[in-house]
């Protein structure tokens, strides 16, 4: 794989390579942020001197469907030693799926410099490189957020509804079975939390690890990505795009790709996704 | 409270006894060390997607074979490497009912998810393991009752 800056990437600095983490292990500037699917992996082992952002546990209000307020998220970055100005590393298992997603909450809340481990955990661990299983403590930091903005790169269910009767762009980034609807029919099984299966019409179905390489969860190259979502489904870098899952988190992944890595200005991530779309009253399903 | 068949139930009160998350999941990662491969006599990669569980992001697949004395054997895979939540919930079931007859394994309730690895799992991960937990018993049932 070519190096991060030779794949031409419009913002090429928020991935950073697994030796550049290594080289910043002691850097007082930067905190390494571990963020799973899997609950208990980092406790088996993380990078040294990472801490966990856990999504359930640390992200997300504990009793209505949002994530946490600026007095709560102030809390979280001062135990972690965080301040405005840290540069912040996200890593985790699954191509950095959830790694993604809690850097896009991090990014509701305005934290300008955030980064992610290109190739995640897996790329770590195949490296041999160290891990540990002691968990670090920083000193408390003063942080000051500014309030939450849910306007630029979060939409939320109406605004799905206007973007779709003015014929704005959709990316269903679940898995094919998911976008049919197929998987919700499937009998003895627990469903998706929705009560309809299909998808959001004129949504295009880009399942969002197609921008990884599997091999190493590396990202693909500007151009093997471009080729995913401008040849194969026609997207614009100039387009008004909402991407979706099943609860947001598939979906930041591929905000941060469209966004980030191939430089479009107006990518959201529609969080309510599919259990909220799938479970709501009247809105049109396309199958 | 529910109740589990076989060896399963005193599993399940070992982790109602440590209630604190941190221990729980210490507890999780001890069954994740002892999660035996399936064998090669029982099935070869690339396995059949028909025991591929569905839902689950970390590729679980299960398969169940007859004893001489009836009972029932479960024999697991689970090919994404971080996957440890599948691999602990492998285990357990591995350990709590293999040995225990069709009939008896029908009971299982996908309680088992909750009551092991407590509330605080993303709805995603719960749905994944109980789909574990509802293939075994679906393959218990159809395949080897």
């Amino acid at each position: 794989m070519s190096s991060i800056e030779d794949r031409g990437y419009s913002n090429s600095e928020v991935l950073v390579s697994t030796d550049w983490v290594a080289d910043n292990l002691s850097n007082p500037d930067v905190r390494i942020i571990e963020s799973n699917e899997d609950q208990l992996l980092y406790k088996t082992g993380h990078i040294p001197g990472a801490v966990e952002v856990d999504w359930v546990n640390d992200l997300n209000d504990p009793l209505q469907r949002d994530y946490l307020q600026k007095s709560q998220f102030e809390e979280l970055c001062s135990n972690l030693g965080i301040t405005r100005d840290t540069t912040l590393i996200f890593y985790g298992d699954k191509n950095n799926w959830w790694a993604a997603y809690a850097l896009w909450v991090f990014r509701l809340f305005g934290h300008s410099d955030v980064r992610i481990m290109d190739g995640g955990r897996l790329k770590w661990e195949k490296e041999g490189r160290e891990m540990t299983r002691e968990v670090p403590s920083y000193k408390p930091a003063t942080y000051k957020a500014p309030e939450r903005d849910d306007s630029t790169i979060r939409a939320f269910r109406d605004d799905v509804l206007k973007h779709i009767s003015a014929g704005n762009q959709l990316i269903d980034v679940r898995s094919p079975e998911e976008f049919s609807g197929e998987r919700l029919h499937m009998p003895d099984y627990p469903n998706e939390g929705a009560l309809r299966g299909g998808h959001i019409p004129g949504a295009k179905s880009v399942p969002w690890a197609r921008a990884i390489n599997p091999d190493d969860g590396t990202f693909k190259n500007a151009d093997e990505l471009r080729a995913v979502y401008e040849e194969e489904q026609g997207l614009k870098p100039s387009n008004d795009v909402i991407a979706y899952c099943r609860i947001g988190e598939r979906s930041s992944h591929s905000w941060f790709v469209l966004h980030y890595l191939l430089g479009y200005d107006k990518v959201r991530n529609y969080d309510g996704s599919w259990t909220e779309w799938g479970n709501s009253v009247g809105v049109p399903i396309e199958k | 409270m529910k109740s589990y068949p076989g060896r399963l139930q005193g599993i399940v009160e070992e982790f109602r006894s440590v209630p604190e998350q941190d221990m729980r999941a210490e507890l999780l990662i001890e069954f994740a060390d002892k999660f035996i491969d399936v064998p090669e006599e029982i099935a070869k990669r690339p396995f059949s997607p028909s025991n591929l569980v569905p839902g689950c992001e970390s590729e679980a697949y299960i398969w169940c074979t007859k004893l001489a004395d009836g009972g029932l054997k479960f024999h697991f895979a689970v090919e994404n490497p971080h996957g440890v939540s599948a691999k602990s919930l492998a285990a357990i079931l591995d350990e709590g009912l293999s040995g225990l007859n069709a009939e008896e394994i029908s009971a299982l309730s996908e309680d088992i998810v909750y009551d092991i690895f407590g509330r605080n799992i993303s709805m995603g991960k719960g749905q994944g393991l109980m789909g574990m937990v509802a293939m075994l018993r679906s393959l218990a049932i159809q395949n080897c009752g």
